[in-house]
């Protein structure tokens, strides 16, 4: 090792503008295709989305885990029914689209109409059946923490389920604009991944608040 | 192999600039003046500003840490009463994690990143401005507690049930909690900026193992943020709907469990020191190589250490609770996981002790820095392995023994490298020189008063001092390290305080620098300097890890007539569009066009900035008003950018 007090290190010789590559060069042969930068973008979104809502299922076994009876404070456990119907009405509501994307793939715009269409139904219904529920809730958000987690975890998903139909509204929209065809319909495959991925962690949710609950 | 034609594209004498630039130029300039300023998605621009924002804010915290040194250096002294000597030490932490450290390195990151994988812009160049916008927001909220006299004193990790809504009943640890939260949005945004960038916009060629090191580095920063963040969000939005709606979550009186908020925390907590870390380790092992005129040793070790480093981090977490009575086993398996770290660490501190021994080193201002680094940093690993091991941990605990650990690894071996970066990069991003004769007295300044800081923090620690206390008795023994702890953080603040000066006085009138001052070996330094507006005119391509160290010298690509190709040549930087790559060789997929500048991304950071001052003062309208501002603002942006790139 040398020290050199002052003086920059020498840039190595080298030409003062770059060569040129051919079409030839091997780095450049074309690859068309791919995943879509946008599709990426609400991938990670929804990978930190699901992080999210795993802290939120993991405070919820937390607080149960240190809690002496379960719910906490004399609150009967959540009815199983009703919201297991919904449930299947939620998850049936991710069929459709990836019949539509299939669909629009082809350049079949009615089917991917249709497709949004029983969606946006199939959510809507889960959401109205969600305030419904809410209505008949026995507790309030300040209760207990029970309760409190409670509102806040189904809650959350509550609003994704919003924000997805909302955004699907959008897509619709779009569609109805006949701005989507078989080459320009990113918009619908990354709804459909939003979509896909508000119904799987409802599979967490259910799991966990509802169904876990009457296992002792 | 003729696929490189050696015919080189005209040289012509400076100051004459040829058709092709002016019309580069109309394709990329922002708007003159304010405007442009307030639009702008140039991801240098952005990158910049986060950096200046960032070290204002480097320098508060500086000074609020003079303020409890001063506090601190006698015994009974009562310079600051309690109450504010524990505001100052909230928000010198607060703000060197969250507001200076994470964002100066994104900042490094939004310059730096698209440069070295040779690429015109970020992926999502609007929701770029929309992190900085945020950032500035979050700042300012946070700040402004300030102005209304209830500044956050509960430390900077505001643990329950001392921040809950029955012990702290002003609006203090609100600005604290909703600020986190805040300031969230803005880190992920960035990470998911980074991490789609880096896979699809590197320039072709540039397969897995020729991304440069810095790179990586702040791909693993990036990845960690997507899997930490969302746990603080968690642990500061739960305790603000504990605040704000009234809920019980972190109550021990309805069932909460104060211990989740911890685990929260922490669970963030312990990957936001590598968050901080690792970029910094990028930058040292893009200077250590140019200074040593000599490739990176251990590419691949270094590459894996860094995601080694960024797995493990996530199972360590306990370790800042060993004094809270978790179970023998779970503590023993955190404590283990702890020491694990040491070995990636040791991995890449011999691949840097390796590469220097391999060249010839040249201690230049960079150089220096991150000379002071490797020594400083020996020193906090080996505290750490030390605090790391559990009946240690539980002696030393809230002892200055940690204050002095913690000051080795984030202010050692985490600021030095941001000020080696500061003086390497600096050329390329003004354009001008720092003067190094200024740089090497504040190195000098900076590297010898550290060790009067915060080396007597170990002795206080291991004598008993506790942290966090406003002032003590005299005669415990601790009367004289502490005064020679605040003389010696007098001295280093002034030691930053000449590079600061440094900085000021070369932004106008430094020396104008070369494109290349240092030799270097990634892309960044094969355009001029400051880095011209669409960075590249022609994208290189890249077949090797260190492209501007090939025999010679650098290759570009001329443009194609199809979809894939149309981008890569100077018509492409002409239609303000950048190429996209595939695959783990980079080979050209497609044509990404760039979005121009915009207002709305600040008018949805605005409206955020609104709901967080109407949840602040529990005002229902006022979080309406910003919620449907930012809500309409957002749709228009998208709907605009898909008209934009029609």
């Amino acid at each position: 090792m040398s020290v050199a007090a002052n003086a920059l290190p020498e840039a190595p010789e080298r030409p003062v503008a770059p060569r040129v590559a051919g079409p030839d060069h091997p780095a450049l042969v074309p690859a068309p295709g791919g995943v879509p930068i946008g599709w990426w973008g609400l991938a990670w979104l929804v990978a930190t989305e699901a992080t999210l809502f795993g802290g939120l299922l993991s405070a919820w076994f937390f607080t149960r885990a240190a809690a002496d009876s379960w719910p906490e404070g004399g609150i009967a456990p959540p009815e199983l029914g009703r919201i297991s119907v919904f449930t299947v009405v939620l998850l049936a509501s991710s069929l459709p689209l990836v019949w539509g994307e299939a669909a629009i793939r082809r350049g079949r715009v009615r089917g991917l109409r249709v497709a949004l269409a029983l969606s946006f139904l199939l959510g809507a219904a889960f959401l109205a059946n969600q305030v419904v529920d809410y209505r008949d809730l026995t507790f309030g958000i300040r209760d207990n923490a029970y309760a409190s987690l409670f509102y806040v975890t189904t809650g959350l998903h509550g609003m994704h389920v919003a924000v997805g139909l909302a955004v699907s509204l959008a897509v619709q929209a779009k569609v109805a604009a006949g701005r989507i065809d078989a080459d320009h319909h990113l918009s619908v495959r990354v709804f459909s991944l939003y979509w896909h991925f508000v119904d799987v962690v409802w599979i967490a949710v259910f799991s966990s608040l509802y169904l876990s609950t009457h296992v002792r | 192999m003729t696929a490189v034609e050696e015919v080189r594209p005209d040289v012509r004498p400076e100051g004459e600039p040829r058709a092709e630039e002016e019309r580069l130029a109309a394709a990329w300039e922002d708007p003159p003046g304010l405007i442009g300023f307030f639009t702008t998605v140039d991801h240098k621009r952005i990158g910049v500003r986060y950096i200046v924002t960032a070290f204002v804010l480097f320098a508060l915290a500086g000074l609020m840490a003079l303020g409890m040194r001063a506090q601190l250096a006698r015994p009974d002294e009562h310079l600051v009463g309690p109450q504010a000597y524990n505001e100052l030490f909230t928000m010198h932490g607060t703000i060197m994690i969250f507001l200076f450290n994470t964002p100066v390195l994104a900042g490094f990151g939004n310059y730096l990143l698209p440069l070295m994988l040779g690429t015109r812009d970020m992926a999502f160049p609007r929701l770029n401005a929309f992190s900085y916008w945020i950032f500035l927001g979050a700042s300012t909220f946070m700040l402004s507690s300030a102005l209304v006299g209830q500044v956050p004193a509960t430390g900077w990790f505001a643990y329950v049930p001392l921040t809950g809504p029955q012990f702290a009943t002003d609006r203090a640890v609100d600005f604290w909690g909703l600020g986190v939260v805040f300031i969230g949005i803005s880190t992920t945004a960035g990470a998911i900026n980074f991490l789609v960038t880096a896979q699809k916009l590197r320039a072709p060629g540039m397969a897995l193992h020729r991304i440069p090191l810095f790179v990586w580095s702040i791909l693993a920063m990036a990845l960690m943020v997507v899997f930490a963040v969302p746990a603080v969000t968690l642990a500061a939005g739960l305790l603000e709907l504990d605040r704000l709606a009234g809920m019980a979550i972190f109550d021990p009186q309805l069932g909460g469990q104060v211990l989740l908020y911890q685990h929260l925390f922490w669970f963030w907590g312990h990957p936001e020191v590598y968050i901080l870390f690792l970029p910094a380790v990028g930058m040292v092992s893009s200077i250590i190589p140019i200074a040593s005129r000599e490739r990176h040793a251990g590419y691949l070790w270094v590459v894996t250490a860094f995601l080694a480093i960024a797995f493990i981090s996530f199972g360590v977490w306990v370790h800042h609770m060993f004094a809270t009575g978790v179970p023998a086993q779970a503590a023993g398996l955190f404590s283990a996981a702890s020491l694990v770290i040491a070995l990636p660490s040791g991995v890449l501190y011999f691949c840097w002790i390796a590469t220097m021994l391999l060249g010839r080193v040249r201690f230049t201002v960079p150089m220096l820095f991150c000379a002071g680094f490797l020594g400083i940093f020996l020193a906090g690993g080996i505290t750490g392995v030390m605090v790391a091991v559990l009946p240690f941990d539980v002696q030393v605990t809230d002892s200055y023994f940690i204050v002095a650990h913690f000051h080795y690894v984030l202010n050692g071996a985490v600021v030095f490298p941001i000020f080696a970066a500061v003086y390497h990069w600096f050329p390329k991003m003004i354009g001008r020189e720092l003067s190094a004769r200024l740089g090497r007295w504040s190195f000098w300044i900076m590297v010898i008063s550290f060790q009067f800081t915060f080396f007597p923090m170990h002795v206080l620690g291991l004598l008993g001092m506790p942290r966090r206390i406003y002032t003590y008795e005299g005669g415990l023994g601790w009367d004289t390290l502490n005064l020679v702890v605040s003389i010696g953080g007098a001295v280093f603040g002034l030691g930053v305080l000449l590079t600061l000066v440094n900085v000021a006085w070369s932004w106008r009138r430094g020396a104008p620098a070369p494109a290349d001052p240092w030799g270097g070996d990634t892309l960044e330094w094969s355009v001029a300097s400051p880095t011209p507006e669409w960075n590249f005119a022609a994208i290189p391509v890249v077949d090797d890890v260190s492209p501007l160290w090939v025999e010679g010298g650098p290759v570009v690509a001329a443009g194609g007539e199809d979809e894939a190709t149309r981008s890569l040549g100077v018509e492409g930087a002409e239609a303000r569009t950048t190429p996209i790559t595939r695959g783990l060789e980079a080979r050209p997929a497609g044509t990404m066009p760039i979005p121009g500048p915009t207002w709305l991304p600040l008018c949805v950071a605005a409206g955020i900035f609104v709901v967080a001052f109407g949840a602040l003062y529990r005002s229902i309208p006022v979080l309406v008003v910003g919620a449907a501002a930012g809500i309409a603002a957002l749709v228009w942006w998208l709907w605009r950018t898909e008209e934009d790139l029609r």
